[in-house]
């Protein structure tokens, strides 16, 4: 976590029609780093993803990339397929709803290895393997392989979700609530995989949750949303135990403990 | 100034409670504070004084309103009310140890991984770091058939050890230990009183609330006074500024 951002975010703004999703929105995200965007359902935490990750243009303000060679780009300025490029290989994305992240008629493995094909792998027998691999990695039995993602529970969706983005070693990762809706003992499980994976392949990731508790566990910073802005930021443990904003005070306090 | 490992400067901190209609509790006004290589300076007060917030504001867990925190990190001092999040960050990896009155237990995560962990990137093996960490909670008796159990069903005086075990296996140059001894037995209060002693004699500059007489007398070479600031009203603070008892 030395050196420049991977992803350096001015002044966002952006409104659906009389709503403003984003007000004056900066953030920077460093390699390895898990950035934890906090905040309740409306604070603009989901559009700030959309926009970091070029799925939403802004209205005002500027996105740059930081690539490998250390040349930055405007996310929302560079032509369309080399977005794309970016969005199949160095980036990922890990929906709430694993549905839309996966393809549901191709099998586990096909998900898998569809994301290496695009990154031009062709050889079948290394793509498989490289698919059993990663299903390992996230606790799937490799013998469902070739069974199609509908034969899977939601805790599996999501553990295959996270296989198919991460099997390209991804750079930058977007999750967005990666582990809502799902039982608390398979949220456990899933928390767990995530933290060792990311800690593993040094992944910056930009973490969007509603849940407190899951900020604490996986975020090395954090930033708190209300109405579109970013109220507080900085250590997930100084914001969490020594909450400046009123907003943040009101979110730390309202959590149950168990 | 003399050579220090960590050192305040008219230290400050108040909360104020937004929920409370901006309630300000001052807890700590002007502390200066300073810590040589090899000192056990223990903080002592009455409940409530301020000695769990001033250890964490030394760790950056509380953030300072004013003052400095002057810590030697990489041979140069570096002020923690002022470096940013990954200063702080890379200050808590490499220099800053703190052990806490509780263990975060985090889900499927076992005692031995929760040691083990805090020497990757600092090293040694993931084998190397998993054999030490089994050496260290092994000296504080935690039984070889728990390590590969998550300490979530641990009692409270196991949960302390495997804390202890963190704190103290990654030799950090300075130690910030609330209350160490507090749910130990005689004899694991003797290993953590030896543990304290080795640490000193490698050059940690420690400090400590330590409310059990003997463990303190045994650890301190002096104590460090922390006085309630007279605005408080001790009946309305808050759980993070309250002093545990």
């Amino acid at each position: 976590m030395t050196g420049e951002p991977i992803v350096a975010a001015r002044g966002l703004t952006l409104s659906f029609g009389a709503i403003r999703a984003l007000a004056d929105v900066s953030a920077d995200l460093y390699p390895g780093e898990i950035l934890a965007v906090v905040g309740e359902s409306g604070s603009g935490k989901t559009t700030l993803l959309n926009v970091l990750s070029g799925l939403t243009r802004p209205d005002g303000g500027t996105v740059t990339y930081r690539e490998t060679g250390g040349l930055t780009r405007d996310t929302h300025a560079m032509p369309a397929p080399m977005l794309r490029a970016l969005q199949r290989s160095d980036w990922g994305f890990v929906h709430q709803d694993p549905r839309r992240g996966l393809r549901m008629n191709v099998s586990a493995g096909g998900n898998v290895g569809e994301r290496l094909m695009a990154q031009g792998a062709r050889h079948y027998g290394e793509i498989r393997k490289e698919a059993v691999a990663w299903l390992e990695q996230v606790e799937i039995d490799p013998g469902r392989i070739d069974d199609l993602p509908r034969t899977f529970s939601g805790g599996m969706l999501q553990r295959l979700q996270i296989a198919r983005t991460l099997v390209t070693r991804p750079r930058l990762v977007f999750m967005d609530e990666p582990t809502g809706g799902l039982d608390v003992s398979v949220q456990a499980r899933l928390l767990d995989l995530i933290r060792s994976l990311v800690a593993r392949l040094g992944v910056a990731v930009v973490l969007v949750t509603h849940d407190i508790a899951v900020a604490r566990l996986l975020g090395h910073r954090i930033a708190v949303m209300r109405a579109g802005e970013i109220v507080e930021t900085g250590l997930t443990d100084q914001v969490l135990d020594d909450p400046g904003h009123p907003y943040t005070q009101l979110l730390v306090s309202s959590v149950l403990q168990a | 100034m003399n050579f220090f490992s960590l050192r305040t400067e008219a230290l400050t901190k108040t909360f104020t409670l937004h929920l409370r209609g901006g309630l300000r509790l001052p807890v700590l006004r002007g502390v200066d504070l300073t810590v040589a290589p090899g000192e056990c300076v223990v903080l002592s007060g009455p409940s409530g004084a301020g000695k769990s917030t001033l250890l964490r504001a030394l760790y950056g867990n509380y953030r300072a309103d004013s003052g400095r925190i002057l810590v030697r990190h990489r041979g140069e001092p570096i002020d923690l009310v002022t470096a940013d999040p990954r200063a702080i960050l890379a200050v808590r990896h490499e220099t800053i140890g703190y052990v806490s009155q509780f263990l975060r237990v985090v889900p499927r995560v076992s005692a031995l991984d929760i040691v083990a962990e805090v020497l990757t990137g600092r090293g040694p093996s993931p084998a190397e770091a998993a054999e030490r960490a089994g050496e260290m909670l092994l000296s504080l008796n935690i039984p070889r058939r728990l390590h590969g159990i998550p300490p979530a069903t641990f009692s409270g005086g196991e949960q302390q050890r495997v804390n202890l075990a963190r704190g103290f296996i990654a030799g950090h140059p300075i130690l910030l230990l609330d209350e160490p001894t507090a749910s130990l037995d005689a004899e694991n209060r003797e290993v953590v009183v030896r543990m304290i002693e080795d640490a000193k004699a490698r050059g940690a500059a420690i400090v400590a609330i330590c409310h059990d007489p003997d463990t303190r007398d045994r650890i301190a070479d002096r104590l460090f006074p922390v006085v309630p600031v007279q605005e408080t009203a001790p009946e309305s603070a808050p759980g993070n500024a309250k002093e545990d008892a």
